[in-house]
């Protein structure tokens, strides 16, 4: 009689769990084909796309953990914590972690992703002219840009913490940051635009001229320079993030240090030397890695600027044009294990950093 | 004594320096918000920093020639004979200086130099980029074109459509997992936090040809879902990450009490410890937003070029390609695009720099 009864509440559960399942599937596969198939006006488009979005992920979530509290104590204590940890994993999974092994198959294969080739596209890397040039400029672009960037905003942040407009120049320093690459690329276009007769309205050579200098096509036709050109928009936006980070740093330092080493009479430079940059090496260390690790994936910039084209390519968009242009999956997928290598000493020192913390 | 005149003295240079950098940084966006206002003809013909005063031509008398003057032949005016490229570029004579005003009805310029700035502002660049209309302009030396507007409205309202959706799904998705890392334990616990931590550095594009693949079997390419997986799959590390240091540090006692009362841990997230995560949800939505607000490269491979659902870095990509040298559009374009990211950074700059400096390491 008691096992018929369980026997009978099992069943129910288990209609209610795949019910339940098979609602969310097919409730949120109609408002999809809805969406994609509806010509709506753009604005009720966005309404409709944000409330699908937000208040399907919380439905999503409402309805799974309603099915689990049904469940026997022992259950629920067992399944829930996938429920809640589930959607993260999946989608990781799908999206990020399979994926890397994936390309990471591919870049062995040839164009096609059918004939094995072994190592051979990771040694067309240095023996390809194009692949070859995007190694080449991405390091410049590492190594320049990631130096200017936390040179320029070690001065500012140390300038703007003795000055008397601290807060405004630091968010004019910092404003750039917030805006898109693409638009920066539009900012800069415009500051380097060539024009072959006399007006110049581009601001660089109309300085150019005006100090009677002949006007360049500083992007395209200046090559190798042009490089510089292109690191000059990266050097832009991102001293911001450098400078923030180490403001703050800096303010961090007691004062009692630095007024002590003032009473030993250490001039300021010393001071500078001495006393605050042992203090910040590990956020210098921090910025410069991140700054790293952002200069390794550059791609709208250049993508904006150049396209890739006169020499400017780097891995990314080089990646980019072998997929889509080349139809070379093989190449592609190579140029993106070797910005993944190029991580890895990262990712170990995270995952290093992480087990000192001894939470886990 | 001698040491405050020599900080007084210090002080005056640090304030220089730091000004002059200031300066430089920001010109180039002034550059493009004074561009954005100005005229057509005026972006085309002299350069933005026209519009604060300096030594310039300016008309003082016009002159309008028979209006049968065949161009083709040397134009008499005043006694003196000029080529049409003459009168084209401006020709001066005797610190005067003669120009077309309008070459097609045959009127000159004679222009002066003074002092001057090119202070005409319009709201038509704005007009002409946002709508998909026909719209007039005036070009340099008098010609009036037609030209389509880009519709950039549309790509406005796709974006809006991309980026919130974008940000609530994963921070939501990654609350939940961090209170289920922080505050749950289960089998595979560590594993999957590791692998997550491990995967906060790893740049995308290992990742998209794959999921290219899985995309255009299942028919994602080119929908709004397929970018919100996207952006959430490749925010989730970094905000799981946040949010979970920001929730593992709750005070204990606080869910011990909780469970007392009977709360499950559903109720208990959604009541107590979202609320309680205000600060750190809104640093890390702000920089998600801005992130995929910002976004070129995943729009580009996953959403495409199709008007219905093509974003704004999109289309400025696009106007930079096909109409490059159409200042007048390109400058309003791009400030457009900044609108949000440049409300958000001032109203909002607390969070946003919080959301930066934990999130700045995003793959």
């Amino acid at each position: 009689m008691q096992a018929q009864t369980k026997q009978r509440q099992l069943q129910r559960l288990l209609g209610v769990s795949v019910l339940v399942l098979i609602a969310n599937v097919c409730v949120h596969g109609m408002i999809f084909f809805l969406l994609r198939d509806t010509a709506l006006p753009p604005i009720a488009n966005a309404i409709v796309a944000i409330a699908w979005g937000a208040l399907g992920i919380y439905a999503i979530y409402y309805s799974f953990n309603w099915v689990v509290e049904q469940y026997p104590d022992r259950w629920k204590r067992r399944i829930l914590p996938y429920v809640f940890v589930g959607p993260a994993v999946l989608l990781l999974g799908w999206l990020l972690f399979l994926p890397t092994v994936r390309t990471l198959y591919l870049s062995f294969f040839g164009p096609n992703s059918v004939d094995f080739v072994g190592l051979a596209n990771y040694a067309a890397i240095f023996t390809d002219r194009l692949l070859a040039t995007a190694l080449r400029n991405n390091l410049l672009w590492v190594f320049l840009g990631t130096t200017a960037c936390v040179a320029l905003g070690l001065l500012v942040a140390v300038l703007a913490d003795r000055s008397s407009f601290e807060k405004t120049a630091k968010a004019i320093v910092f404003m750039p940051m917030a805006i898109s690459f693409v638009a920066a690329g539009v900012i800069w276009k415009f500051i380097y635009y060539y024009q072959p007769d006399d007006t110049q309205i581009g601001l660089l050579n109309a300085i150019v001229t005006s100090l009677g200098g002949e006007p360049q096509a500083w992007t395209t036709l200046l090559q190798p320079w042009n490089n510089l050109f292109l690191i000059a928009i990266l050097i832009w936006m991102q001293t911001g993030f450098a400078m923030v980070i180490l403001s703050a740093a800096i303010k961090g330092i007691p004062e009692d240090i630095l007024e002590a080493g003032r009473i030993d009479g250490a001039g300021e430079v010393r001071i500078f030397f001495r006393i605050m940059l042992p203090c910040i090496a590990g956020t210098l260390l921090a910025v410069t890695t991140t700054i790293i690790v952002f200069t390794l994936k550059i791609f709208d910039v250049v993508m904006i600027m150049t396209g890739g084209q006169y020499d400017t390519e780097v891995v990314a968009t080089q990646f980019y044009r072998q997929l889509f242009m080349f139809q070379n999956t093989g190449y592609g997928s190579t140029l993106a294990i070797v910005l993944l290598l190029a991580v890895i000493p990262i990712i170990i020192i995270n995952l290093r950093q992480f087990k000192k913390q001894g939470e886990y | 004594m001698r040491r405050k005149k020599k900080l007084r003295q210090s002080k005056w240079l640090v304030n220089g320096v730091l000004g002059f950098i200031c300066f430089i940084w920001l010109i180039p966006t002034l550059g493009l918000f004074v561009s954005s206002f100005r005229p057509a003809a005026d972006i085309l013909s002299e350069g933005w920093w026209n519009v604060f005063p300096h030594r310039t031509w300016t008309a003082t008398s016009e002159i309008t020639l028979p209006e049968h003057t065949d161009l083709r032949e040397p134009i008499e005016v005043n006694g003196r004979s000029y080529t049409d490229d003459e009168l084209r570029a401006g020709v001066v004579v005797d610190g005067e200086r003669l120009i077309w005003a309008n070459r097609r009805a045959r009127t000159l310029q004679v222009q002066e130099r003074e002092w001057g700035a090119s202070l005409q502002f319009t709201t038509q660049n704005y007009e002409a980029v946002l709508g998909g209309k026909q719209y007039e302009i005036v070009m340099p030396g008098g010609d009036v074109q037609t030209q389509k507007g880009t519709g950039m409205s549309q790509s406005f309202w796709n974006t809006v459509a991309v980026s919130f959706p974008a940000t609530v799904i994963p921070v939501f998705i990654a609350s939940f997992a961090a209170y289920a890392f922080a505050w749950m334990r289960f089998p595979g616990r560590r594993t999957m936090f590791v692998v997550i931590v491990a995967l906060l550095v790893v740049p995308i594009q290992v990742a998209l040809i794959p999921v290219l693949r899985d995309y255009t079997s299942l028919g994602l390419n080119g929908t709004y879902l397929g970018i919100w997986l996207a952006h959430a799959a490749f925010g989730l590390p970094l905000v799981t990450y946040f949010m979970y240091n920001f929730i593992s540090q709750l005070p204990k006692d606080l869910f011990e009490s909780a469970f007392m009362d009977g709360a499950s841990n559903f109720t208990m997230f959604s009541r107590l410890v979202l609320p309680l995560s205000v600060p750190a949800l809104a640093s890390i939505s702000i920089f998600q937003f801005l992130w995929v607000w910002n976004d070129y490269l995943v729009s580009l491979i996953f959403l495409g070029n199709q008007p219905d659902v093509q974003v704004m870095s999109m289309k400025i990509a696009s106007l930079v390609g096909s109409r490059g040298n159409d200042w007048h559009l390109l400058t309003a374009a791009a400030f457009i695009s900044m609108l949000m990211p440049l409300a958000v950074f001032f109203t909002l700059q607390r969070y946003f720099v919080r959301g930066l400096m934990g999130g700045a390491v995003k793959g």
